[in-house]
């Protein structure tokens, strides 16, 4: 707790509820809500701290609403914060999705079922698909980088290992991301 | 037991590769459970994937579900674990060093050059879910228009895997 000493610090419990609530309530992504919870509605966190921890989050393997959590718990009480802030962003979907699954096992063949689930598998492919280019024409990325995204699109659709496309791919990402931020 | 250890270490394996969330380790997950070891097919992916879009919380959530399909409660738990465990040790490390590390000079670069790797990982995830879930006339529609619609306005997502359920209750 560097600059943030005049804030609030949050106790465990709180933590855990917060999460409790986003993960609740994130619909299409922790991110955006998770902001607007610590930054705007609680003021826990400053703008700035919030997007630094986003910001190590996203660097890092492994879902990046987590690493977070784990960035925001840790910077407030240690382990047992990182802990009661990534239970919290757990517990709920957990116990969701675990209903969801076993419906899914005992009804997931019915036609009707079926077919709804195929019209949602559908519009969630255009909806990955949405995403990557959305966020493609925003970043407005240089030649190079335009070079690396396509490549490891080609090397994923042809279902190269993933640990061999980042070998490949990661040092050519940060040389070239290197050249042009220096 | 011995299926329970394969998913602890299929999804731990996911979990350290993960750069980008659950959206760009999709061709890798694809991978391992439907090609290597053939513990569902391809639809069946897909709609596991697609659920778990559609339910709050963490994307990379899916792998709960696919772990419950192939083995039930124990199979969720130990997907769960096996997704979860390995990264956040890292981010809790991380996370120790974060004050040093803040503004250190690495930091950018590494954001700005693993980004495109992820969003061509993303690209490919959003193209073989169309594959599998291209089957009709009618999937391609609703494919196109979710694209469309999700990369030119800034409304929820929701609102597309809401419609295309709608659709395939009407017309499939």
């Amino acid at each position: 707790m560097t600059e943030a000493s005049a804030r609030i610090t949050p106790s465990r419990n709180q933590l855990f509820l917060a999460y409790l609530q986003i993960g609740l309530t994130s619909f299409g992504g922790v991110n955006a809500w998770a902001r607007r919870f610590f930054v705007e509605k609680k003021g826990w966190l400053s703008e700035q701290e919030y997007a630094e921890a986003l910001g190590i989050g996203q660097v890092l393997p492994g879902a990046n609403a987590l690493n977070t959590a784990i960035g925001i718990g840790t910077r407030f009480h240690g382990a047992t914060g990182a802990l009661a802030c990534a239970a919290g962003l757990f517990a709920g979907p957990m116990i969701l999705l675990a209903a969801v699954a076993s419906l899914y096992d005992s009804y997931g063949q019915l036609p009707l079922v079926r077919a709804i689930l195929t019209g949602i598998a559908a519009a969630a492919a255009g909806m990955v698909m949405g995403t990557a280019m959305k966020m493609a024409t925003k970043l407005r990325p240089s030649l190079p980088l335009w070079a690396i995204g396509l490549t490891a699109l080609a090397m994923a659709v042809l279902r190269v290992p993933m640990p061999y496309v980042l070998l490949a791919l990661a040092p050519l990402g940060l040389l070239a991301a290197w050249h042009e931020t220096r | 037991m011995i299926l329970l250890g394969q998913i602890l270490v299929a999804f731990g394996t996911l979990s350290l590769v993960a750069i980008g969330g659950a959206n760009a380790v999709l061709p890798e997950m694809h991978r391992l459970v439907v090609e290597v070891h053939h513990w569902m097919d391809d639809a069946t992916f897909t709609q596991l994937f697609a659920m778990a879009q559609a339910a709050p919380g963490p994307n990379i959530l899916a792998a709960s579900v696919m772990g419950w399909h192939i083995a039930g409660p124990a199979g969720m738990m130990a997907a769960t674990l096996g997704m979860l465990v390995p990264s956040a040790c890292l981010a809790w490390i991380m996370a120790g060093l974060t004050i040093r590390l803040r503004g250190n000079t690495w930091m950018k670069p590494a954001q700005f050059g693993l980004v495109p790797i992820a969003v061509g990982l993303i690209a490919a995830s959003g193209l073989i879910m169309a594959q599998a879930a291209g089957t009709s006339w009618l999937s391609f529609l609703i494919i196109g228009a979710s694209t469309v619609f999700v990369w030119r306005t800034k409304h929820s997502p929701l609102w597309v895997l809401a419609g295309g359920g709608l659709l395939g209750l009407v017309l499939l």
